[in-house]
């Protein structure tokens, strides 16, 4: 499997071929608590970089999710919309959320590495 | 400010959030866990945040003064539940008087308006020995259908035949202690008053409860488990800009006798209440301040919303004109969506 990157936002990306695969990270999910909906984008519409592509309601709080990088939405994970709590649970397998085509590669560079994420996260968390 | 458990939560690994100064447990195990836990068994709260003034001396008639309810209806060991309004009608504080004895009572307030009740009730009850006894003592509540054999296994003589908001003096696990059955929960359950240092009784309560399932139960799902309830939150759903009559409090209000605000909740015309409602298109949660629409029109504000547990579909109230009635459809804007919702009673959740 490809490696992991990060965003600030506590997105994490995952190549492969020519498609992307966006989630949020368990830190995330962790500080959401019990997700109960999701509303995902539409197939086929394009996302600029950090763009909110969708919203995920916990029921302590709405969080906006952003697009890590500029592309268009191939796939969007339809079982979140009966079992949101799929996140809760397996945030970088079964609880994916969309797969974009990118358009501009590049930006994967300037995400986070696993250890800088790590790391920010370990910040944050004091 | 910390509560006496505060080691406690951090042991079990609780989720700390910061309330009105006090770090307290937002969740352990799960808001929709320890939701159901409370719904279907018993849950253990901390809620030695919430204000306790204790007044001594020739209280009653002014107690009187201060709230819309009528204290001539409990006795003495019995507690009552009402709203403290301003000139305006106007809530101050929605509190609970426990009556000790004709010469001592205990108002137990919202942590986020521990100093201003403190001085409004000074200013207002003169020739008393008015106490802020907030730390002093700690505060648990024990909620749920198993509440009562929890405290039954833990040897609390009689706690069966306490009757619904009376007061029970008791030794639990050899401690001093005033045991209410009341609760924020829409379930039956009890609050227990004791001497802050006996911190013990928190463990030893989740030990007893055990067999039934017990779980320390945080904020998060305090606020779950009284929104399915129909029960107002200070500082959401009530405040002083909103009356009694406003909120699903009118059975609060004894015009019968003399209280501050009196005169201005009667020539006050109800214009708009607080209703419950929820979002038929299930696929957002509304929050609190989010807009209501009639169609174009914007007709109010939503004042508590969350998701319901035990409905399974976001739910919340919100402060529209009166003519807004049950059942009505509106239109919630959340984010700059539109989401069909419809007008429904605050209560959620009867057992």
């Amino acid at each position: 499997m490809a490696e992991k990157k990060f965003t600030k936002e506590h997105e994490w990306i995952e190549k492969s071929d020519q498609i992307i695969i966006i989630g949020i990270t368990e830190f995330a999910q962790d500080q959401l608590g019990d997700i109960v909906s999701i509303e995902l984008p539409q197939v086929a519409s394009s996302f600029k970089q950090n763009d909110v592509m969708a919203i995920i309601d916990s029921v302590k709080a709405s969080s906006d999710i952003y697009c890590p990088i500029d592309g268009e939405i191939i796939e969007i994970n339809e079982k979140l919309l009966e079992h949101p709590e799929l996140i809760n649970q397996s945030p970088y397998n079964e609880g994916w959320i969309v797969k974009i085509k990118p358009n501009n590669t590049e930006q994967i560079d300037s995400l986070l590495s696993k250890e800088q994420y790590d790391e920010l996260v370990g910040q944050s968390k004091e | 400010m910390r509560s006496p458990f505060f080691k406690n939560h951090l042991e079990l690994k609780a989720k700390m959030v910061d309330f009105h100064g006090w770090e307290m447990p937002l969740q352990y195990s799960g808001i929709i866990d320890e939701h159901k836990n409370v719904r279907e068994s018993v849950g253990l709260f901390d809620v030695s945040h919430m204000g306790r003034f204790k007044i001594k001396g020739e209280a009653e008639s002014q107690i009187q003064h201060l709230i819309t309810n009528d204290i001539s209806k409990i006795g003495d060991k019995q507690s009552i539940y009402s709203p403290m309004c301003n000139e305006n009608g106007g809530i101050i504080d929605d509190v609970i008087v426990n009556r000790i004895n004709s010469n001592e009572f205990v108002i137990v307030v919202n942590s986020s308006n521990i100093k201003k009740d403190l001085n409004w009730i000074t200013k207002n009850v003169k020739s008393c020995e008015i106490q802020n006894v907030t730390e002093d003592y700690a505060l648990l509540a024990l909620q749920g259908p198993k509440a009562e054999n929890v405290l039954k296994d833990a040897g609390v003589e009689q706690i069966e035949n306490l009757k619904t908001f009376h007061l029970l003096e008791a030794k639990l696990y050899d401690v001093d202690c005033i045991i209410s059955r009341t609760g924020y929960t829409g379930e039956d359950g009890f609050e227990l008053f004791f001497d802050s240092k006996q911190v013990q009784v928190w463990e030893k309560l989740l030990g007893t409860g055990t067999k039934y399932g017990i779980k320390p139960i945080g904020l998060g799902a305090r606020d779950t488990l009284r929104l399915e309830a129909g029960l107002m939150l200070y500082g959401n759903d009530i405040d002083e800009t909103i009356t009694p009559l406003e909120a699903p409090l009118k059975w609060t209000v004894k015009f019968e006798t003399e209280f501050i605000g009196k005169a201005a909740l009667e020539q006050k015309k109800v214009e708009r209440k607080i209703r419950g409602f929820e979002i038929i298109e299930a696929k957002r949660v509304a929050r609190k301040d989010n807009k209501i629409y009639d169609e174009e029109k914007e007709i109010g504000i939503v004042t508590s919303g969350s998701f319901s547990p035990t409905l399974g579909k976001p739910i919340g109230y919100c402060f529209v004109p009166i003519e807004y009635s049950l059942e009505r459809e509106i239109k919630i804007d959340i984010g700059g969506k539109f989401f069909d919702s419809k007008l429904t009673s605050t209560r959620f959740y009867k057992r």
